[in-house]
């Protein structure tokens, strides 16, 4: 548990021996430890891997087991996808590991201060398609928190890294953070429903716009209300976030209709009030469209002045 | 698979006994019967000292158990994830016993290649969900905890939350020490729901001595002798297949 960080103190160079698939993984440097294990960067064969490594051997398997049920998910993007799974015998003792692909990028909270509060709906839309197929597929995420959502990719692209606390539906949520976890708000069980992930999703929503968090103050409900009222950011997505609080979202696919809904009028308002903030770029914009156009123009004339002149000259 | 019931108890101090029995010895006393001990050592300005977490350290390993020092403001994430770990850790035990009565010599779950541990996990995964739990809460009340009994009120609000998610059922008791007249005392017995114990915190009378061993004796005693799961593990084995099947 606590002592995890100091177990595996792999520097960068050692080399991890597979013992059943006779695989040698270069360890590179460390991504993140949590209570269950260590995940290093790690090459393969000169390919970028992330390992994951584990006291409890129990741990390995049981995360192992959700990757492969990912797998048979159709065209899934949900978790990384699983290379190898395999001991290693360090000079002490036996470990368990697990390979998996190196999804490189920011994590949500790190994109979004980068790029801008426009990407939060954006990328609550491409999750909640993902937690569709989860769903669909009979799991529930469980541990969802901003951590655990990378974006990465040229075409900016939401994926979830830590399956630890994903459980099949009906069971107990096996890991959750309180911030994110409606038991802890007073607002829900821990079973293992859809509503549960849609929760934590809102969460995951408010947090993006209060990126210290707050704690509870025993209002339930209220308090949250409150939070999604009194910001300029969240307000109007009021209709998705309040009802996704009270677990009033039968499906994913529901609440992310309700999110398309939020987005268009809001898209709409604001066309028809430009506020001064946004008026000087729209400007800007129409400015350089004009320039374009204008460029055409210039080159269809001379085109045109050219044709003639050749045509006078076959003649 | 039938199953037994899994009988815990959870210790919450601050620090070190100082009156009757070694409560390292009572822990070990705990394990011998079946039911496994975690303790949860609570700090909030003031820092355990170096004796008194050795002490909470040694209580659990003897006693089979986990074992976790937090901050106050941390207790409530924490009561369920101990709870819940020393039930897998429990549980990984008894299904490695099994393998090896499968497999025999000696052998565990280690010595199954990676592809055929999956489905081994699935049946501890299983029992976690389904086991019977019998929690036996243990509150140290002496005087330096007692302005860290809310938290710790809202922390078994919260375990009860997470263990009835399963759908095993579930008995919890509350048992606090040093109690008014005697070592411990009972403020709640059996019951599948701790959201009853709202107001049994409130009339509490915090002492200055901390019975740890004399209280782990008493509550010990509490527990059905019948059906333990921790139990299978060092019995007989034609004992252990009566049960399990």
């Amino acid at each position: 548990m606590s002592t995890m960080k100091s177990q595996f103190n792999l520097q960068s160079g050692a080399v991890i021996n597979g013992k059943w698939h006779h695989k040698h993984y270069r360890i590179e440097k460390e991504l993140g430890a949590g209570a269950n294990g260590v995940v290093y960067l790690a090459t393969y064969q000169g390919q970028l891997v992330a390992l994951k490594i584990s006291e409890n051997g129990y741990t390995v398997t049981s995360e192992v087991n959700v990757l492969k049920s990912f797998t048979k998910v159709q065209g899934s993007t949900l978790g990384p996808s699983l290379l190898d799974v395999d001991d290693w015998q360090s000079s002490s003792k036996l470990y368990s590991f697990y390979v998996m692909e190196y999804i490189h990028g920011p994590d949500l909270l790190s994109f979004v201060k980068q790029k801008g509060e426009a990407w939060v709906p954006v990328l609550m839309l491409q999750l909640l398609s993902d937690l569709e197929e989860l769903h669909k597929a009979g799991w529930v995420f469980g541990d969802l928190k901003p951590e655990n959502l990378i974006v990465t990719g040229r075409a900016p692209r939401i994926r979830c890294i830590d399956v630890g606390g994903t459980t099949i539906k009906g069971r107990a949520i096996k890991e959750f953070t309180e911030f994110y976890d409606r038991g802890y708000w007073g607002l829900g069980s821990r079973k293992a429903e859809p509503t549960y992930d849609l929760f934590s999703t809102a969460m995951v929503f408010i947090h993006c716009a209060y990126p210290s968090r707050f704690s509870k103050d025993g209002r339930g409900l209220e308090q949250l209300t409150d939070k999604v009222k009194k910001h300029k950011n969240l307000k109007c997505y009021e209709d998705v976030l309040i009802p996704a609080l009270q677990g009033r979202f039968k499906s994913a696919s529901d609440m992310r209709q309700a999110l398309l809904t939020c987005s268009y009028k809001q898209t709409r308002s604001k066309g028809n009030s430009v506020s001064p903030q946004t008026r000087q770029p729209t400007r800007k914009t129409k400015r350089k469209r004009h320039g374009t156009t204008g460029a055409i123009v210039v080159i269809l004339f001379i085109g045109c002045i050219y044709f003639f002149y050749l045509y006078s000259q076959m003649v | 698979m039938k199953t037994g019931s899994l009988k815990q108890i959870l210790l919450i101090t601050d620090g070190c006994s100082n009156v009757g029995e070694d409560p390292i010895a009572m822990s070990a006393l705990a394990k011998e019967q079946g039911v496994s001990v975690n303790v949860i050592g609570v700090m909030e300005n003031d820092v355990i000292d170096e004796k008194g977490m050795q002490e909470i350290e040694s209580i659990a390993l003897s006693g089979g158990g986990v074992s976790q020092i937090v901050y106050a403001r941390q207790l409530s994430h924490t009561v369920q994830m101990v709870t819940r770990q020393a039930m897998t850790q429990t549980l990984q035990g008894v299904v490695n016993r099994e393998l090896t009565q499968i497999l025999g010599n000696k052998q565990t779950i280690e010595d199954l290649p990676p592809e055929q541990r999956g489905e081994v996990m699935e049946v501890v995964d299983e029992l976690g969900e389904t086991v019977e739990m019998e929690v036996l809460i243990l509150v140290d009340t002496s005087a330096s905890m007692k302005h860290k009994l809310p938290t710790v009120k809202e922390a078994l609000f919260d375990l009860s939350l997470s263990l009835n998610a399963r759908t095993g059922k579930n008995k919890f008791a509350l048992f606090v020490f040093p109690g008014k007249k005697n070592d411990v005392e009972k403020l709640l017995d059996w019951t599948p729901k701790l959201e009853s114990l709202t107001s049994v915190f409130a009339k509490l009378s915090t002492g200055g001595i901390t019975p740890t061993g004399p209280a782990l004796r008493e509550a010990i005693t509490y527990f059905d002798k019948k059906r333990s799961l921790r139990n299978l593990i060092s019995r007989d084995d034609d004992e252990y297949y009566e049960e399990s099947i």
